[in-house]
């Protein structure tokens, strides 16, 4: 070999030379990197760290109550677990084979859970259980198995269940109102949810609670005008009715006429709301304010109440009645002919000859008026979704036969709550107070729409209705004065009156020298012998009142009545 | 072979005065009589230190993961000491059969080997799944340093040509796997090699462009499709987002979000919480500068570096051609492995297959590089006898 020549000498000097530089270099490129990640761009990096490790999760808002007036709950939340998982996520090898541990905690078919969740194979989100009992929902989150998640959320109960669904309505299973109240003051209930910040992993498994951003703000109380417990009887007696006499359906309300105040407000057929298969629109339809029916006899007071008012009668005046008279080229007839009845005696047989006689004593458009101002035809505003006004025609059309027929209760429709809110007009000595389902802060001034003097006297004659004489004998409440009055019409169906189908109807208030509540109740289509308001719709009447009485503490004011039976 | 060349002595990186101390050192070091060095050693034990702490957090405190790189590293350290007793010329000898076998060995895995992840780079020996590429790793520089040292340094021009064939035989094979990481790893092995053996830059210049033009005929004529693709991904991740792409955004918010002084030991949200891809392997440097910040990264690039410094002192130091060729190259090398792996996982070069040289757990990289630290060793305590 030959020794190296001072060129090679000097090449190798330079390589080592060139190899010092390079390591500098390169150590010197490593440190410079870490310092611009670390310290330069390390603000940015973080935030992007962040990003990814900390997420905002909602906290859903306790939805407010809804109570009663002595508030006594009525719709309450309580907190479940809605299971959900991220498909993408639990399919993945080490997830799935862990779907029959889930499935078999879930209680869920196995293989049915594999074909849903792969159906949903490209979803990130899909639920596998909604609202477990929290504990339940916690020991299927513990099992640890990722993609599978739970969302707190709240479950909605009514703890009277049909009892008063058809005005508290419903949520759906995401907390949103859906009918009734529950829709109606969805905003004010719902609340606003808050938010909170947690630290979550790859699989998006909560790994730490940072702190929360904002608290959620629960929804308001809805405290209602309502009596729990009255309610619990209206509907009690309203559901044996209808059960006794096989009626398609029946509806109670009962006012407290010096506010508008609805203490109760009940309907059949019901549903329970807390089972889901059950909340379908049609059970649960709120019969009291969306279903129509021509008033008939219960309209009478108010023709009378014109003439009254008119000093063209006195309650004795006495009025002859054939039994059948001719308006225009239609007859109006009686059941059967009364002969001579005083005005009184009118309201007692509900003479529809003596009301068309006391209604042509006076001009169509002061009737009109009237039915105007007691809240015929037009809304209630009562604070429920779905209501209709019924229907008031003008009076300009009220000629010879019509308006003989708008005076004693047909061709006009109204609800179970128009009804109402018109007898409370007499309860209240002729002051009008629009019908509300909240208790108001303070009560609002009614409107005066009839004379004191002549809401006094409907009463007196409304009182022979339960009398000896009357039509709704089975009203009475023992120990009470109870004014009221039937009435049966005809069901109209596909426009024309159907000779066999009725619906029974009352309306009253008791006590009724100093009236406390006033109550219709509606019975349709009662089936069997029975169909008269004064046989199918009174006994409701004297069954809720006997309850709602005690329970309000009214002072009997049948003394008398009380006293001669005891000394019987 | 394997005697001292005082007359050709083209010693990269021996300095005059070094070659004029023929004085052998009678020393009382227990250490150097087991033929090991102690400054490396101390730098070897503080890396794997290091690496077993970073390992703890990156494996979300798995013990048995801890345990298994223990052993990995009580095996490394057993390699390392057997092979610094080995002495050189052996090592010597053996060169060219070690070489041979590799070059069998790749042929076998094209074979008959397994495949993993779309490639075929393992071997199943029944215990043990042994990756012949990585014995690549060392078998390249010693075969060249064996070549080049029975030629007259600088090599000249038909020698040179044997080089290049010798480099890229096993590179061809490995890039058929295909590992494009690994053949490209192993051809800058090669290449440190001739560059410390002192081929002239025009000639290095030359090979280049030699490489660049067959490159195209080997994808043309060489390679599957599937090959082809596995390659495209490497030199694009970004083609791949959720995979490599991913990998490399996940790691630089990891060591950015570090900071100065870290988030401390077990603390690294990114590494802690799975965000951060294969953060115990070849990832593991983001996880360490996540939870040790700057600071920690200092320290650890300090560690590496007073290694390669020792290693280029002891190949300056070395008394044979050979010796020194193979010691320059070796811990060159490792230098390489160091910087690409931080390059790639801070984002500065594409990401290759390439583990942190002691501290990312796995065995085979570790064995071979102890392997390299053991002839370090031996050539260290060796410096005036062969």
């Amino acid at each position: 070999m030959t020794p190296p020549s001072h060129r090679a000498q000097q090449v190798y000097r330079n390589r080592r030379r060139f190899t010092l530089v390079l390591l500098t270099v390169c150590a010197g490129i490593l440190l410079s990197r870490a310092v611009y990640l670390q310290l330069i761009d390390h603000d940015r990096l973080r935030s992007q760290g962040d990003a990814r490790t900390v997420r905002t999760l909602t906290i859903p808002a306790h939805r407010g109550m809804i109570v009663d007036r002595h508030g006594e709950p009525l719709a309450v939340s309580s907190p479940v677990g809605s299971i959900w998982a991220d498909p993408t996520v639990l399919l993945q090898a080490g997830n799935r084979e862990r779907l029959p541990q889930l499935a078999a905690a879930l209680g869920q078919d196995p293989g049915r859970l594999t074909a849903r969740l792969e159906a949903a194979s490209q979803r990130r989100f899909i639920y596998l259980q909604r609202h477990l009992p929290p504990t339940e929902a916690q020991t299927i989150i513990d099992l640890g198995i990722g993609g599978v998640y739970n969302l707190r959320e709240y479950r909605r109960y009514y703890p009277d269940a049909e009892v008063s669904a058809h005005f508290i309505g419903f949520t759906d299973i995401d907390d949103r109102g859906r009918e009734g109240l529950e829709l109606q003051f969805d905003p004010q209930l719902s609340g606003v949810p808050g938010s909170q910040r947690v630290l979550q992993d790859r699989r998006g498994r909560v790994v730490e609670e940072l702190d929360v951003r904002q608290e959620p703000q629960p929804g308001q109380i809805l405290q209602l005008s309502i009596d729990r417990r009255i309610q619990y009887y209206a509907y009690r007696a309203l559901k044996m009715a209808v059960a006794e006499h096989r009626a398609v359906g029946g509806t109670i309300v009962v006012l407290d006429p010096h506010t508008g105040e609805i203490l109760a407000m009940a309907n059949q057929p019901g549903a329970n709301p807390n089972d889901w298969s059950q909340r379908s629109g049609e059970p649960l339809r709120n019969r009291a304010v969306t279903d129509l029916f021509e008033p008939g006899s219960l309209v009478k007071p108010f023709p009378v109440a014109v003439a009254l008012d008119s000093g063209r009668v006195q309650p004795a005046t006495v009025i002859d009645t054939q039994g059948w008279m001719r308006v225009g080229r239609r007859t109006v007839r009686d059941i059967r002919n009364f002969g001579p009845l005083s005005v009184t005696e009118i309201i007692t047989r509900s003479s529809n000859i003596g009301v068309v006689k006391l209604a042509q004593m006076v001009p169509a458009e002061s009737l009109w008026n009237l039915y105007r101002d007691l809240g015929f035809g037009v809304l209630t505003g009562i604070e429920l979704p779905g209501e209709r006004q019924g229907v008031l025609d003008h009076h300009r059309r009220w000629v010879g036969f019509e308006y003989a027929t708008r005076s004693f209760g047909y061709g006009l429709s109204t609800t179970a709550l128009q009804v109402a809110q018109a007898y409370a007009v007499l309860a209240a000595d002729g002051v009008f107070h629009p019908a509300t389902l909240l208790k108001p802060i303070e009560a609002a001034p009614g409107r005066r729409v009839m004379s004191a003097k002549t809401a006094r006297q409907l009463r007196m004659m409304m009182e022979t209705v339960t009398g000896p004489q009357g039509t709704a004998t089975r009203a009475v409440v023992p120990g009470y004065r109870v004014a009221g009055k039937t009435g049966t019409v005809h069901k109209v169906i596909d426009g024309a009156y159907d000779k066999s189908r009725y619906m029974g109807l009352f309306a009253g208030m008791v006590p009724a020298s100093r009236p406390d509540m006033v109550a219709v109740i509606v019975i349709d289509e009662p089936r069997g012998d029975d169909y008269y308001g004064g046989l199918v719709a009174a006994p409701v009447f004297r069954a809720t009142m006997r309850e709602a009485l005690r329970i309000r503490g009214v002072l009997p004011d049948g003394f008398a009545d009380t006293v001669s039976t005891a000394a019987r | 072979m394997g005697t001292l060349n005082y007359g050709a002595r083209p010693l990269i990186f021996l300095n005059e005065r070094s070659a004029v101390d023929p004085e052998p050192r009678i020393t009382l070091d227990p250490l150097a009589r087991l033929h090991l060095d102690t400054p490396l050693l101390l730098g070897l034990l503080s890396a794997a230190l290091i690496g077993l702490i970073v390992l703890y957090s990156s494996s979300q405190q798995d013990l048995g993961l801890l345990l298994r790189q223990v052993a990995h590293l009580g095996l490394g350290f057993v390699v390392l000491v057997a092979v610094a007793q080995v002495p050189l010329r052996y090592l010597r000898q053996l060169t060219p059969w070690l070489y041979g076998a590799g070059i069998l060995l790749l042929v076998a895995v094209l074979l008959f080997g397994t495949v993993r992840q779309g490639a075929q780079r393992w071997l199943n020996l029944g215990i043990v799944q042994f990756q012949p590429s990585e014995l690549m790793k060392l078998a390249v520089p010693m075969m060249l340093a064996w070549y080049l040292t029975t030629k007259p340094l600088p090599p000249r021009w038909p020698y040179l040509i044997v080089g290049v064939v010798i480099i890229l035989l096993p590179v061809l094979l490995i890039l058929k796997q295909p590992d494009l990481g690994t053949a490209l790893l192993v051809a800058m092995t090669g290449v440190v090699l001739l560059f410390l053996a002192g081929v002239s830059w025009r000639l290095i210049m030359v090979l280049a462009a030699l490489v660049a033009a067959a490159a195209p005929l080997f994808w043309q004529l060489g390679m599957r499709d599937y090959q082809r693709q596995r390659v495209l991904t490497f030199l694009n991740p970004e083609s791949d987002p959720l995979g490599a792409g991913w990998n490399i955004i996940q790691s630089k918010i990891a060591i950015g979000s570090g900071g100065l002084y870290g988030k401390g030991w077990l603390n690294g949200t990114q590494s802690q919480l799975e965000f951060l891809p294969e953060g115990s392997t070849d990832f593991i440097f983001a996880v360490f500068a996540e939870e040790f910040g700057l600071i920690g990264v200092g320290i650890l690039i300090g560690v590496y570096l007073f290694l390669v410094v020792r290693g280029l002192f002891i190949a300056l130091r070395a008394t044979t051609v050979y010796a020194r060729l193979l010691a320059g190259s070796l811990i060159m090398i490792f230098f390489i492995y160091v910087f690409v792996n931080i390059g790639m996982v801070s984002g500065l070069l594409p990401v290759v297959g390439l583990p942190l040289p002691l501290i990312s757990y796995g065995g085979t990289a570790l064995v071979t590089i102890m392997a390299g630290f053991g002839m370090l060793m031996h050539i260290a305590t060796h410096r005036f006898r062969t």
